[in-house]
């Protein structure tokens, strides 16, 4: 009994000191983003060029596809919801507000996270348990500014991005069902699936996932420079990445949904 | 005339989850000579090592690295003192995502203002200096592992280090390209007179590179002194370990005492 209390005790003060030690990287890649080009110190423009296109574009494919069928599936639930009041032509804002405020955003951020999070922490821990890390620091170069500053610029650029076409292509999802399948108007599905759609709707989205792309980034590189051990300890940090990644996009979802929801930006 | 002390541990104590790895540890090392520190594996070789490269602070005690305790330095000043030190480490922790060339220059990239025709002779340079003249277009994934601490030892010498350490130089390579490296070790600590720290446990390397040696057994010093000191010592724990003896004062087996206790417990 004692020793389970005691297992959850040290629990909790390992989340905690993992936090406050996340928090210290959010601060480090603060300064190297925002003082450090004043003290000669920049982000190599390289590297976080070569970062969007691996986290960015070749990302697209993917979340094509999720939006895509995200789209059809949510046009195809509401139709059926719809149908009963007879009111199937508001499939169309159904689908672009969902969309907007929350979908796009949130299967966005969980496919990249499973896609490019792993990658970092993958990339990052084996560069940790092969040394490459501790030669960069005898070097007198900081990995933060070398490795994280990069991937976390990348993934806050590229993510909403990322969200603004996964809107897009849910609507053109639901487009396909309204149009083909459920018989709607071309014109007047277009025209309702901007009627209701605020721009309040769009920005909270693009918030929540450069949110997203600040903690799968940080989360991503922050378990990859505390690895341990060889290959299992890659493995296990890069589980651990994805896993924490995915709880913390949803929470902060949670979060941000009810901020925009009670506090009326 | 008197020596210069280049590097100086006082007293030095480190501990790790309360055990403790270091126990007052004193030692001197004067410019220009060949230091070895050697000792079985887990005595506090490695631990020592990141002291004198400033990657640990001691609990106790002092580190003077070129004229500065490294525990009182801020991180821009240990910073400044890094560009001084060179490493070539165990596993040569080779950059894998750059070609030899970038490894080899990253540090003169960084921290000088050369232009790159300047910084792609110095490469070049570095590069004959361990025979690998021409290598520089190769990833480090093309290079065998003897091959990948020449690399390791050329990117170690980019910025013209006063000292330069070497952890295991020659863990896991054939006999002739051990005596090779050693060879290589010896050329340059001569040439460029650097001072070099090695730390190992290969003793026919140590007694055809080292000026002086330390023996390192359960985180204490047991002797420091040149090669026939440490060849004629009468200490047996000394004797045992240059001898390469099962028996001895070092114990590698547990006392049989409480076996049966144990094994029943």
């Amino acid at each position: 009994m004692i020793k389970s209390i005691s297992n959850i005790g040290s629990s909790v003060v390992n989340v905690f000191k993992q936090t406050i030690d996340v928090i210290c990287l959010l601060l480090d890649t603060c300064y190297y983003i925002f003082i450090g080009p004043f003290k000669k110190k920049t982000p190599k423009f390289a590297s976080i060029l070569e970062q969007m296109i691996f986290a960015g574009i070749q990302s697209f494919p993917i979340t094509f596809f999720v939006a895509l069928f995200t789209g059809i599936v949510i046009a195809m639930q509401s139709a059926y919801q719809l149908k009963v009041f007879g009111a199937e032509i508001f499939t169309a804002s159904m689908v672009s507000v969902s969309m907007a405020r929350e979908l796009s955003p949130v299967l966005t951020g969980l496919v990249v996270a499973g896609r490019v999070g792993a990658a970092i922490t993958a990339e990052i821990s084996s560069m940790k348990v092969s040394e490459q890390i501790e030669a960069l620091e005898t070097m007198a170069l900081d990995p933060v500014r070398f490795l994280v500053v990069p991937r976390v610029l990348a993934l806050i650029i590229m993510l909403p991005c990322l969200t603004v076409l996964g809107d897009i292509v849910g609507v053109i999802g639901g487009f396909i069902v309204g149009v083909f399948s459920i018989g709607l108007n071309a014109y007047r599905y277009m025209d309702m699936s901007f009627e209701f759609l605020l721009f309040k709707d769009v920005w909270t989205g693009l918030v929540k996932s450069f949110v997203f792309g600040l903690v799968i980034s940080l989360i991503g590189c922050y378990m990859g420079l505390n690895a341990k051990g060889g290959a299992e300890g890659v493995g296990r940090a890069t589980t651990l990445s994805v896993v924490t990644s995915f709880i913390l996009i949803i929470l902060f979802d949670c979060l941000l949904t009810g901020l925009f929801y009670f506090i009326n930006v | 005339m008197k020596k210069e002390v280049v590097i100086k541990v006082e007293g030095l104590q480190k501990s790790f989850n309360g055990r403790q790895v270091l126990k007052d540890i004193n030692i001197e090392i004067y410019r220009g000579e060949t230091f070895v520190i050697m000792g079985g594996s887990g005595c506090g070789k490695s631990t020592l090592l990141r002291h004198l490269i400033g990657s640990l602070i001691p609990d106790k005690g002092s580190v003077t690295i070129l004229g500065k305790d490294i525990s009182t330095l801020r991180k821009s000043e240990l910073d400044d003192l890094k560009k001084h030190i060179g490493m070539s480490f165990q596993g040569s922790a080779l950059f894998d995502s750059m070609t030899v060339g970038e490894n080899v220059s990253l540090a003169l990239r960084e921290h000088t203002k050369l232009t790159k025709d300047v910084i792609d002779i110095m490469v070049k340079m570095k590069l004959d200096l361990v025979g690998l003249r021409g290598f520089e277009n190769l990833m480090p994934s093309q290079l065998s592992g003897g091959m990948k601490k020449r690399v390791g030892i050329a990117r170690a010498f980019a910025m013209d280090p006063q000292i330069v350490f070497y952890d295991e130089p020659t863990a896991g390579l054939d006999p002739i390209v051990t005596a090779v490296m050693d060879k290589l070790v010896d050329d340059l600590a001569k040439a460029l007179s650097v001072t070099s720290i090695i730390v190992t446990h290969d003793m026919s390397s140590v007694f055809r590179v080292a000026d002086r040696i330390a023996m390192l057994y359960e985180g204490k010093v047991l002797e420091v002194g040149t090669k026939e000191q440490i060849q004629n010592s009468k200490n047996p724990y000394v004797q045992q370990f240059v001898s390469g003896s099962p028996d001895g004062p070092i114990k590698f087996f547990q006392d049989k005492g409480d076996y049966l206790k144990e094994l029943t417990s």
